[in-house]
């Protein structure tokens, strides 16, 4: 069953176009992950498909009284507010403490209802979010890069916690990421995005697409290779020096944290 | 019984702060003090309107700030250098109105109660009128609550929970304008925002939930106007600056207790 459809959406910012002649689906159940370059549209395609941005061109439909759970990339709380994690979780519906306790609980921060938002660290404030979001017992999850500023055992955990929200609820997750480990680990589908789509399918699928080799260049190629070192020994591909990768991941870090 | 001044006086401020609590919070929340600045430096030209057109003063000032806030709101939501426009449009609106005003001679003896307030001369009309609005005020927010906290936090998480912010900062622009005009009669338009700000401050560095600061601030704002009468009696000081003195006090002595 199709959850939500773009059909050749195009998205424009004045004269620039941002996307072009987008169309995708995301089905029940199923971890979607889009995949782009900084300034690819990324975050531009999921605002325009939860409707934050207005789509010049094409269709967006949505399975009747569809239920979107969305994490944004990171929630700047301003400190004039104060807000405990509790009555975060209130908003914009109010929950039951049973149901918040059950929701902080799964998402491994029990306990925490009295903390202050402000207080909370960037993965604990990425948990909560999804706590909230998962509050709605969404078919769909939404997240924009969620693992931002998240240092990598962080990063993998959070992203068990996706895979383990899908067993458990079987929502369908629709994420953000430029981070190619995640990708191969936790997705049935990844879309390359880059203003376009350029190529689409399994991750193994376009880790081989030299669209998307085109568009990561060597560096993520360097990423790809100690990926692969680490988690599919089987099938470790062309001649890399260890360091050498260690390096090029390093730089592609720096690069998208700029 | 409303027939002694002071009592109404003490009902008057113990009233706008009701509304000014809550209110307040969201324009500190918000960032929105030059917004109030701006929508109450119009109420004077509201005065000059009322005064030519023969309508309620609070009518006038009602009418001039709404429009001045949907102004205000409808260029900050198109992106314009807010702090810059704010600036030019609440001094240029003060600049008019006292300009405006001057060509009643009868205003022109008492501009600053306009400026000022003059809660001292509240009548039992006027008191009405201040619960009256600063109730519609608290109603709306009430109504809106769940919605103006979630827009406040994130237009993103409100656009994906189906709320759409630029209502929700509408509902803030009309309770905005609503407590101007309400506020005027009592601490003068120079003050309004003062007595949305400094209270709402107050209570941030006491509260853990926004509930709590809003509560939390309509009493720090409810104190100082009564602590401001007193002050103004003892001292024979005017009355509205007095009751923004107290404020300024309760947030001096909350910052400190309260290091950071």
């Amino acid at each position: 069953m199709t959850l939500i459809a773009a059909a050749h959406v195009c998205v424009r910012f004045g004269a620039t176009e941002v996307l072009h002649d987008i169309s995708l689906t995301v089905s029940k159940g199923e971890i979607v992950t889009i995949l782009g370059p900084n300034g690819s549209g990324k975050s531009t395609l999921l605002r325009a498909l939860l409707g934050i941005v207005p789509v010049a061109e094409g269709r967006i439909t949505r399975a009747p009284g569809l239920k979107i759970g969305y994490v944004p990339q990171k929630l700047t709380i301003d400190r004039t507010m104060p807000i405990t994690v509790r009555r975060f979780l209130s908003l914009p519906a109010r929950v039951s403490d049973a149901a918040a306790a059950g929701a902080l609980a799964r998402v491994g921060m029990a306990g925490h209802e009295a903390d202050q938002m402000t207080a909370l660290s960037g993965g604990q404030q990425q948990r909560v979010l999804l706590a909230r979001a998962l509050l709605g017992a969404p078919q769909l999850l939404m997240l924009d890069e969620p693992t931002q500023g998240l240092d990598q055992p962080g990063e993998a955990a959070f992203y068990r916690l996706i895979e383990e929200v899908r067993r458990d609820t079987g929502a369908a997750v629709l994420m953000i990421s430029h981070d190619l480990h995640v990708v191969m680990a936790a997705s049935d589908r990844v879309i390359c995005l880059n203003g376009h789509i350029c190529c689409e399918g399994t991750p193994r699928v376009v880790s081989n697409a030299p669209e998307y080799r085109a568009l990561f260049g060597l560096g993520t190629q360097g990423a790809l290779a100690l990926y692969r070192h680490d988690h599919d020994h089987g099938h470790e591909g062309g001649p890399h020096h260890h360091d050498h990768d260690h390096d090029h991941q390093r730089g592609r870090h720096e690069h998208d944290h700029a | 019984m409303l027939d002694d001044f002071l009592l109404r006086a003490g009902l008057a401020a113990i009233g706008l702060s009701l509304a000014t609590g809550p209110l307040g919070s969201f324009v500190v929340w918000r960032r929105m003090a030059y917004f109030g600045d701006a929508t109450a430096h119009a109420a004077i030209l509201g005065v000059a309107l009322a005064l030519a057109t023969d309508l309620p003063i609070g009518l006038g000032t009602l009418t001039v700030a709404l429009a001045m806030a949907v102004t205000v709101a409808g260029l900050s939501a198109r992106g314009w250098a807010m702090d810059t426009t704010l600036g030019v449009l609440a001094h240029s609106a003060l600049a008019f109105g006292l300009v405006a005003v001057s060509f009643f001679p009868a205003v022109r003896t008492n501009l600053s109660s306009y400026l000022f307030g003059d809660i001292l001369a509240v009548s039992r009309g006027e008191l009405a009128l201040v619960w009256l609005g600063s109730f519609a005020v608290l109603a709306l927010l009430v109504w809106r609550w769940q919605a103006l906290l979630t827009a406040t936090l994130s237009e993103d998480l409100a656009h994906a929970a189906g709320i759409r912010p630029d209502r929700e900062r509408l509902v803030l622009v009309l309770a905005l304008a609503l407590v101007v005009a309400v506020a005027l009669k009592i601490v003068g338009a120079l003050l309004i925002a003062a007595m949305l700000i400094i209270p709402a401050a107050t209570a941030r560095g006491l509260a853990r939930t926004p509930e709590a600061m809003a509560a939390l601030a309509a009493a720090a704002g409810a104190a100082s106007g009564l602590g401001g009468l007193g002050l103004s009696l003892w001292q024979d000081t005017p009355t509205g600056p007095s009751i923004i003195v107290v404020a300024a006090g309760l947030f001096a002595l909350v910052s400190l207790r309260r290091p950071g």
